[in-house]
């Protein structure tokens, strides 16, 4: 069943029945997921509570690690449904957005490097700010790198398998890249400090 | 709408967004660390637990419909100029119930995880402070996303490029704040 029949491979209907059937398992498994880094906050509570720079990481990491994801979902399935994208490496709209992705993690890790250090200052931590912006440029570029790759996949299966990219993958690729964000960024920490 | 953006174009349209959402994630940052909330995290037991799911699950409710009204718009399936159809209404409401549905079951996860690291935890008060910072994120996040989309949208800024970066923002600021409010609320009620 497809509106109009302009869009034949995906599943199309707003109905409310159909969008709630569509993402309440999706996110019901994706919140397991993140009990996951629900733990390792848990693990490095005290951490935490005495670093202050560490708090002040954790929800942009989070959002960030989202944010460069969805971008990437976005415009990968507006250009699917537009027509204009096939996945390969050559193609000149991949290429942007992936650039597009590092130019911002680099700019955004930068910045929070010196801002969670003047942040964590100002509450009475004591990390330096040499360790911050390591620990935030390790973990963003490593994330950046991720997120093209969980974006890329989680689009193309999507369609492959007939749902609207729209629908499954801003989900599943934020809330992945929300993990994965906590995890690299505490193996990170936990190496440096 | 030009679709073949060059990398500075994207990079263009979407870093000021980008960077407002790194203040929010920064206010939301100083927010956890203070000492109301602080008090929360050692009262309640699975806060610490339960943030992440909570704060990721409104990007992956609120996400969607923002990239469904921008393939919308784009295809021409809804009118740039708001106005209440079916189409809209029923997203909408969807939005809605996912984002009430997902928050309660994150309560009881966290009550089971809980359980499973031999920790005690109160079923009643998580459903409580969940439901109560669901729906007042769901009112918040509704409104601030239809705003962004259709006036971004007539002012020529593809919603693909600040959608996602509007959910997170408001999601974390007003994620942790409600939160806390939940938290003092559920205190008083409890």
């Amino acid at each position: 069943m497809t509106e109009g029949g302009d869009d034949g491979e995906f599943v199309d209907e707003w109905t409310v029945s159909n969008i709630v059937t569509t993402i309440v398992p999706l996110l019901a498994v994706l919140s397991v997921l993140q009990m996951g880094s629900g733990s390792v906050l848990e693990r490095f509570e005290e951490q935490l509570l005495t670093q202050p720079s560490l708090l002040v990481l954790v929800p942009v990491m989070i959002g960030t690690a989202g944010n460069l994801g969805s971008i990437m979902c976005a415009r990968l399935s507006t250009q699917l449904h537009l027509g204009v994208l096939e996945f390969s490496p050559d193609n000149p709209n991949v290429r942007a957005n992936v650039a597009a992705v590092f130019g911002l993690a680099v700019t955004v890790f930068f910045l929070l490097g010196v801002a969670s250090w003047a942040i964590g200052r100002l509450l009475g931590g004591s990390l330096g700010l040499g360790t911050l912006l390591f620990i935030t440029m390790v973990s963003g570029m490593l994330l950046a790198v991720w997120v093209v790759i969980v974006s890329s996949v989680a689009v193309y299966v999507s369609y492959r398998l007939g749902y609207d990219p729209d629908d499954t993958t801003i989900p599943v690729v934020t809330n992945v890249s929300d993990v994965t964000g906590v995890l690299i960024l505490f193996t990170v920490v936990w190496i440096v400090l | 709408m030009v679709r073949h953006d060059s990398a500075a174009d994207v990079y263009r349209q979407a870093l000021p967004v980008i960077l407002v959402s790194l203040v929010a994630g920064l206010f939301a940052g100083t927010l956890l660390g203070t000492e109301s909330m602080r008090e929360g995290i050692e009262s309640v037991p699975g806060l610490l637990l339960l943030l992440p799911a909570f704060l990721a699950t409104r990007g992956g409710v609120y996400g969607p419909l923002g990239a469904r009204l921008s393939s919308g718009l784009h295809q021409g399936l809804i009118s740039p100029h708001f106005e209440w159809n079916d189409r809209l209404r029923n997203a909408v409401v969807a939005s809605f119930l996912n984002g009430m549905i997902v928050s309660i079951l994150i309560a009881f996860l966290a009550y089971v995880v809980l359980l499973a690291f031999g920790r005690s935890g109160n079923l009643l008060e998580l459903v409580f402070i969940l439901t109560i910072a669901g729906f007042l994120s769901a009112v918040t996040m509704l409104g601030v996303l239809l705003a962004v989309i259709f006036r971004g949208y007539r002012r020529g800024v593809d919603p693909d490029n600040i959608v996602g970066p509007v959910v997170t923002t408001v999601g974390d600021v007003f994620g942790v704040a409600f939160l806390l409010v939940a938290v003092e609320i559920t205190e008083v009620i409890l």
